[in-house]
């Protein structure tokens, strides 16, 4: 009788395991489904982008959309590469983004430096009150800033795109953060040894933060890649063929102006194609510092 | 970080100043006297820089403040950056905590579905714009009677022709304020996912497993675990991209000079999805600096008072 019970109760626990299994093997079919869903949708833009810039405009416009191209097409890239003046663009924003990125690293570095190690009276005043200008939206100084590049001379010049945004509270912060997580029995032993505070920095102090400095890199140099708002206030105007100061985002938008209509979107896409481009050989490569440095920023570029 | 910070006294203590010279000549320059001077602008009604730069002067008072929010394009602004803000925000939240949730359950893809997921972050607001709009539009022209061009819809309305909808003309000339605004919400929550989903799932990866465990020994259901333990211990990540979420939303502009371009509207009505952002640099273009201080302020205290709201909501909610 009782073995009999047993064996009942066995059976029901059985059939409750196997029920539990049914719905975990359903919800991880699920979640897979709906993982997918979603990698697909944000994917989309993306392929669709390549997809139309490797197109004759007149298979483009095709009643029913071609999901490959039919006849595989390179001219697009060269017509918006032309059209838009890449080239002078893409030089423009690198020798933008190079001279802004050395120059706010060095400023950054002794910066973060100072707050770090070094002891000033009003160090803590001056440091909270720095913090708390990271709370302001930018627009509310671009409206001073561009009344004094304006009274500076300095519209439609590399001076405008660089020396405004050097100094980034956000990144002074970051580093010091991290030159603070560096223990202090080395700077002691260093001062024992007679080693000034300038060699202590570049000798030990740079060499151990190297992870943020390349994601600041990074974050600053697709900062410059991405600006839009800025540039089209100050280095918009001059025309691009006798040495103009444009960046490629405005270029990108001047050159393609209409945006809904009968647009030759073929071309257009491959010139987006061509601006997103560096972007993604910079994501593939240094993924790993993008993430790190994004996740402790939330700001864009 | 290290409570016992041994300093060394150094023998010239004005060298930290000379360490930090570069970073503050910039900062009074180019953030303390904007700050400054934005605050003078803003209380002398009507100013304009090249009117100053004459000679004349302005009365004091809150002239520009009453001028800017009786404008009918304040208004206009107002209303769309706060529209998006209210949609955008919470629809992106909820999209990047269930994708995360989802990510962190699962062992086989989900290094790469999370670099998918973190794809649309490295990109290009303008460049990806243009290509919602590509999506989006209606190729041809609808005008053309007399040489007959054909016209096709984007790929969007061919998905929605495909399964048995009606096609929408969503940016194009004559489109409907609804149907811009679908677009920039699902432009701008496409754009705002990998950034919630980057802090979300670091979250709960750093949850310890002992709760999960504990709770299935329990026989807890899974939506149980999901609001009693998931979402408690997430809430500190959750109140972060929910108050960032808010910070970049009302200042929102750039996605949508990249789907409708500068115009800021569809062909027939520009200026119709204008933001905060944008009248302040409209009125800067035409050298209203009163004006557009003002406006600057005004965004400042919206962003202020939403800010201390969201804290003040999260003190309440956020289990440490």
């Amino acid at each position: 009788m009782a073995e009999t019970f047993n064996t009942m109760q066995e059976k029901d626990m059985g059939s409750v395991v196997s029920r539990q299994k049914v719905i975990a093997v359903l919800a991880k079919v699920l979640v897979y489904a709906f993982l997918i869903l979603m990698a697909v949708i944000v994917l989309f833009p993306f392929y669709w982008m390549i997809n139309s810039s490797l197109k004759p405009l007149e298979e483009y416009r095709l009643p029913i959309p071609t999901f490959w191209p039919h006849k595989l097409l390179l001219s697009n890239y060269v017509n918006a590469f032309n059209t838009a003046k890449l080239g002078r663009l893409f030089l423009n924003t690198l020798y933008v983004g190079v001279v802004s990125t050395l120059l706010s690293l060095v400023i950054t570095i002794l910066s973060a430096f100072a707050f770090a190690r070094l002891e000033f009276k009003g160090k803590n005043v001056l440091f909270a009150g720095l913090l708390a200008t990271m709370m302001i939206p930018g627009e509310l100084f671009t409206i001073t800033n561009y009344m004094t590049v304006t009274r500076l001379n300095w519209l439609n010049t590399y001076t405008v795109l660089i020396v405004p945004f050097l100094v980034s509270v956000f990144y002074i912060y970051l580093l010091r953060q991290n030159f603070l997580q560096i223990p202090d029995e080395l700077y002691l032993a260093a001062k024992v040894d007679g080693t000034s505070d300038f060699k202590y920095l570049c000798k030990v102090m740079i060499p151990l933060s190297l992870p943020t400095l390349i994601s600041i890199t990074i974050l600053k140099m697709m900062g410059a890649w991405n600006s839009y708002i800025w540039p089209r206030l100050v280095a918009n105007k001059d025309p691009l063929n006798n040495g103009g100061h444009r960046l490629i985002t405005n270029g990108l938008r001047n050159a393609f102006t209409q945006t809904t209509g009968e647009v030759n979107y073929p071309e257009q896409m491959a010139a987006v194609a061509l601006v997103s481009a560096p972007l993604f050989l910079v994501f593939v490569f240094l993924r790993k510092y993008i993430m790190k440095g994004v996740s402790r920023s939330g700001i864009k570029g | 970080m290290g409570g016992k910070n041994t300093m060394v006294e150094s023998r010239r203590p004005w060298m930290a100043w000379v360490y930090l010279a570069p970073a503050i000549l910039l900062l009074l320059v180019f953030t303390v006297w904007p700050i400054i001077n934005t605050f003078r602008m803003a209380f002398l009604v009507g100013y304009r820089g090249l009117e100053a730069v004459q000679g004349k002067t302005f009365p004091f008072g809150f002239g520009n403040f009453t001028k800017v929010i009786q404008f009918q394009d304040f208004l206009n602004c107002l209303r769309n950056t706060t529209l998006l803000c209210v949609i955008t925000v919470p629809l992106s939240t909820f999209l990047a905590l269930l994708i995360s949730v989802c990510l962190n359950s699962i062992k086989t893809l989900q290094k790469g579905l999370q670099t998918i997921f973190f794809l649309p972050y490295v990109t290009n607001s303008i460049a990806i714009g243009m290509v919602f709009a590509a999506m989006f539009n209606i190729v041809g022209s609808a005008h053309g009677t007399s040489n007959q061009i054909i016209i096709t819809a984007g790929i969007v309305n061919n998905i929605i022709t495909f399964f048995g909808g009606e096609p929408v003309n969503w940016i194009n000339s004559g489109s409907t304020y609804l149907a811009n605004m679908t677009v920039m919400v699902i432009y701008i929550v496409w754009n705002a996912l990998p950034f919630k989903i980057l802090i979300l799932l670091g979250g709960l990866q750093s949850v310890n497993k002992q709760y999960y465990d504990a709770a299935r020994v329990d026989g807890t259901s899974r939506r149980r675990i999901f609001t009693r333990i998931t979402v408690p211990l997430l809430s500190p990540m959750i109140a972060y991209v929910v108050i960032t979420g808010f910070i970049g939303g009302f200042k929102e502009y750039t996605s949508i000079v990249g789907v409708f371009g500068e115009k800021m509207g569809p062909a027939n009505d520009q200026g119709r999805l204008n933001t905060m952002v944008g009248f302040i640099y409209d009125a800067l273009e035409n050298n209203h600096q009163g004006r557009a201080s003002a406006a600057a302020l005004i965004l400042f205290g919206i962003i202020l008072v939403v800010t201390l709201i969201n804290l003040q909501v999260s003190k309440r909610r956020v289990h440490y």
